[in-house]
């Protein structure tokens, strides 16, 4: 075959399926800042009163916008650490990362208060930094990446790490002030407490810049080395990069599970594993993703709200039980 | 030129490599033979700077390997190692385009879509280029990576086993291939073999370890003679001689 039509079709066949989401993802924005209690709807976009307006630009606006950010965050981290794990089931949430970002948050807000975002942010850094770290340890130590034993692992050391925070929290009384952190809730959003998602914009941008040293990782240390990666240094960036998007999601909205597994993993069912031609695709679908599982939470029991965590778990948890079974036949 | 002195490596106290000196010509094919465990693989490794050697040195053309710069060294030296068959699903292409990742750090200019053209043919993979990895047969898969190791288009290149998993006819054809490579393109290679015969019937030099030494190295003639392999391995076996080619009859 014709190497250049080769290439083109390739290429082709990867825009079709991006265009796709771009569509839904425009679609769903729309649908997502018009669901809600209060009357907007998009025949008032023009001629909108004073309430409508606030309305629009205090809640509205930012809750999809970091909808949009989280989900593709979530998703892009979950691909990443599968891709320097080489193992299909690591995300944030079964790596002990989401866990150690909310202990960090729990021990902030004992020694400083709750309301010094700033302090919340570092100290959540650098739990996740430190917990990650430690699981990259473990995982470094196995010899068959590929083993379930290894998510297993990270969601028990999650767990642990939970299960500190709670008793932290209940002891020191600061479970009032930490407990949207332990359920995903975008409810809570507004103009005001979501900037700090604004980090994934260069954050994914990170991403992109390595993304071919990423490729290369993901077929292991030795073949990485031998075509000049450095694997090490690299495997440390990919782990900031995951720590600070996980901390700011933890922070903002709360953990939601599944994200960081189930879209890397449908993304890459459809395309194959070239680590470049996903980032995009999975960035995009983690947002259409979150973005549905949202607007169902708000419809389904409306005029109130199942927090998100709910609906992604729910659906998370039957989609990740089918690659299970897949994964082992 | 590859100038090895007092090489040594030492793994829980035990000394898997033990003072080896040796020295690869540009433009050899060396095959490397010994019995399990004599430290072949560990020779190989620290040839390609995949792990880091105890003492001595290695001056690879007039370099010490360990200041020669990380992305440097990865357009002179490809190393491929045994491996166990990768499940993932890259297209044999994209697994060999991978090769060009020193140069262009993952953008694919036309030269390099000529180098892995180039190579898909040389291993005979053009028609399987769009296949995925994980439908690959063992062989297949063994010669997509060494295609991936020749778009890598370095003067060196080091392989641990590359007739792993291959059948009699792509075994021949796989030396062969490497054979050409030495001859035509002036490359030079090392690897690391098992059979003795097709490192005697295709090799220019040979290199024998034994529980860490240097047992014996120099041409194929030299080495392969009844007394070097029966003390090599320890067995009884007899060499013929057929069309100037020597071979090994160790079988009974």
């Amino acid at each position: 075959m014709n190497i250049d039509t080769f290439n083109s079709k390739q290429v082709d066949k990867g825009k079709k399926v991006n265009r796709v989401f771009v569509l839904l993802l425009i679609l769903l924005t729309g649908v997502s800042v018009f669901t809600g209690i209060h009357d907007l709807e998009i025949t008032h976009i023009l001629r909108m009163n004073e309430i409508q307006h606030i309305v629009m630009y205090s809640t509205r606006i930012p809750r999809t916008v970091s909808l949009i950010l989280s989900g593709g965050m979530l998703a892009v981290c979950g691909l990443l650490m599968q891709q320097l794990t080489q193992n299909r089931f690591i995300s944030p949430a079964t790596s002990g990362t989401m866990a150690s970002a909310r202990l960090g948050v729990v021990i902030a807000v004992i020694f400083y208060s709750h309301e010094s975002v700033k302090y919340q942010t570092i100290v959540a850094f650098i739990f996740a930094v430190g917990g990650t770290a430690c699981f990259m340890l473990f995982v470094r130590s196995v010899r068959n990446k590929k083993a379930l034993m290894i998510p297993l692992v990270g969601i028990m050391f999650g767990n642990i790490i939970s299960s500190v925070s709670t008793y932290l929290a209940l002891q020191y009384e600061v479970v009032q002030q930490t407990s949207t952190w332990l359920q995903g809730n975008f409810s809570l959003i507004s103009s005001s407490n979501y900037k700090l998602l604004y980090l994934s914009v260069p954050l994914f941008f990170c991403v992109c810049l390595f993304v071919h040293h990423f490729t290369i990782m993901g077929l292991g240390e030795v073949f990485a080395e031998s075509l000049g990666v450095a694997y090490g240094l690299l495997e440390t960036v990919g782990l900031i990069i995951v720590a600070i998007a996980t901390s700011a999601v933890v922070l903002t909205v709360g953990s939601i599970p599944f994200v960081g597994i189930i879209i890397p993993n449908l993304v890459a069912l459809k395309k194959g594993d070239h680590f470049a031609s996903l980032v995009l695709p999975t960035a995009l679908s983690g947002a259409v993703f979150l973005l549905a599982a949202d607007i169902l939470s708000r419809v389904l029991i409306y005029p109130y709200e199942i927090p998100i965590s709910v609906i992604a778990g729910s659906v998370g948890s039957v989609v990740f039980l089918y690659l299970l079974i897949r994964k082992e036949s | 030129m590859i100038d090895v002195h007092g090489l040594t490596k030492s793994y829980e106290n035990k000394k898997v490599v033990n003072q080896v000196s040796l020295l690869i010509k540009k433009g050899t094919f060396t095959a490397c033979i010994g019995p399990n465990g004599a430290g072949k693989s560990t020779l190989l490794e620290m040839l390609g700077r995949l792990v880091p050697y105890d003492e001595g040195h290695i001056y690879f053309e007039g370099d010490e390997l360990r200041t020669v710069t990380r992305s440097t060294l990865a357009t002179r030296l490809s190393v491929l190692k045994q491996s166990s068959q990768l499940s993932v699903g890259l297209t044999v292409r994209e697994l060999v385009s991978f090769g060009r990742f020193p140069y262009t750090k993952g953008k694919l200019t036309p030269h390099c879509q000529a180098v892995i053209n180039r190579s898909l043919a040389y291993l005979n993979m053009t028609d399987m280029q769009d296949r995925r990895l994980d439908t690959l047969s063992g062989g297949q898969f063994q010669r997509a990576m060494i295609a991936m190791v020749l778009s890598q288009d370095t003067d060196y290149i080091l392989l641990d086993e590359p007739l792993n998993n291959l059948d009699m006819h792509h075994g021949v054809q796989m030396m062969q291939t490497l054979q050409n490579l030495v001859q035509d393109l002036g490359k030079t290679v090392v690897l690391v073999v098992h059979d003795i015969n097709f490192a005697a019937s295709y090799a220019d030099r040979i290199i024998a370890m034994k529980d860490g030494y240097l047992f014996a190295s120099g041409t194929t003639n030299e080495v392969i003679t009844e007394s070097v392999l029966s003390e090599l391995y320890e067995m009884d076996l007899d060499i013929i001689e057929k069309d100037g080619v020597k071979y090994c009859f160790h079988y009974k």
